[in-house]
């Protein structure tokens, strides 16, 4: 599945968008933040404090408890602030 | 277009004009836009980023218009929001909301504004004389968005007016 990050997150993690393949154990989206947290400084840096980190599953705002399963892109991002 | 998402400057009376242009069943218009400050709590700022997800931050917004079009009667709907580098003095959002009666299209525009700053994709970054940094949601704009999760109020009766 595709991962995009944005904001302050993509300046973390060092990049836009990623395919990634998580294991089947992984499947709600707190799962999958769980997961990526563990793949490195950059993303433990990006997730250090997921309550804040907002999702999206295929262009729509999901909440942490989300399955995952035929998600073709995630979205990660800060709170927004348009407007 | 009833959403438009662009880098470049809007015209709101242009806006405007269009969606009341040759028809007279229009009572109300309510014209609102969001302009970039030079500074923010007390602090100068020089220039700002607007990041948004193409994509996603126009089907977001398309869904509160529509939402806005289920609370209340209105007859018409504009939103536009740029993005990219803006400076101090440049209109960054539009939203104009037009009805029959007042009372609906100042409420249709409020809750579109209050939407877009906390449920659009948009994140802005300041510049300022000592860096660059993220603008920070404010809870008091989770709190005006809160309030429109209330059951909906029920439509005004337009002959009451």
């Amino acid at each position: 599945m595709k991962i995009l990050y944005f904001a302050w997150m993509r300046e973390r993690v060092g990049k836009a968008e990623e395919d990634v393949t998580p294991p089947a154990e992984v499947a709600t989206v707190a799962q999958l933040v769980e997961w990526l947290a563990g793949r490195g400084e950059e993303y433990a840096h990006a997730f250090a404090n997921p309550k804040i980190v907002r999702a999206a599953i295929d262009r729509t705002h999901v909440k942490p408890d989300a399955p995952i399963a035929g998600a073709r892109e995630i979205a990660f991002f800060p709170p927004m602030t348009g407007g | 277009m009833r959403v438009r998402l662009q880098t470049e400057p809007f015209d709101a009376a242009a806006e405007v004009a269009a969606l009341t242009g040759g028809r007279t069943d229009v009572g109300a218009v309510v014209t609102f836009t969001g302009i970039c400050r030079a500074s923010e709590g007390g602090e100068p700022v020089t220039a700002m980023t607007l990041e948004h997800y193409p994509g996603m931050a126009e089907a977001e917004i398309a869904r509160h218009v529509e939402e806005a079009e289920r609370r209340w009667p209105l007859l018409g709907v504009r939103v536009i929001h740029r993005y990219g580098r803006l400076v101090p003095g440049e209109p960054i959002v539009l939203v104009v909301t037009a009805s029959a009666h007042r009372h609906d299209a100042f409420a249709a525009a409020e809750f579109l504004m209050d939407y877009l700053k906390t449920r659009a994709p948009f994140w802005k970054r300041e510049e300022r004389p000592d860096g660059a940094r993220w603008v920070e949601a404010k809870a008091a704009d989770d709190d005006a968005a809160a309030r429109w999760s209330a059951p909906a109020p029920p439509r005004r009766d337009a002959a009451a007016e």
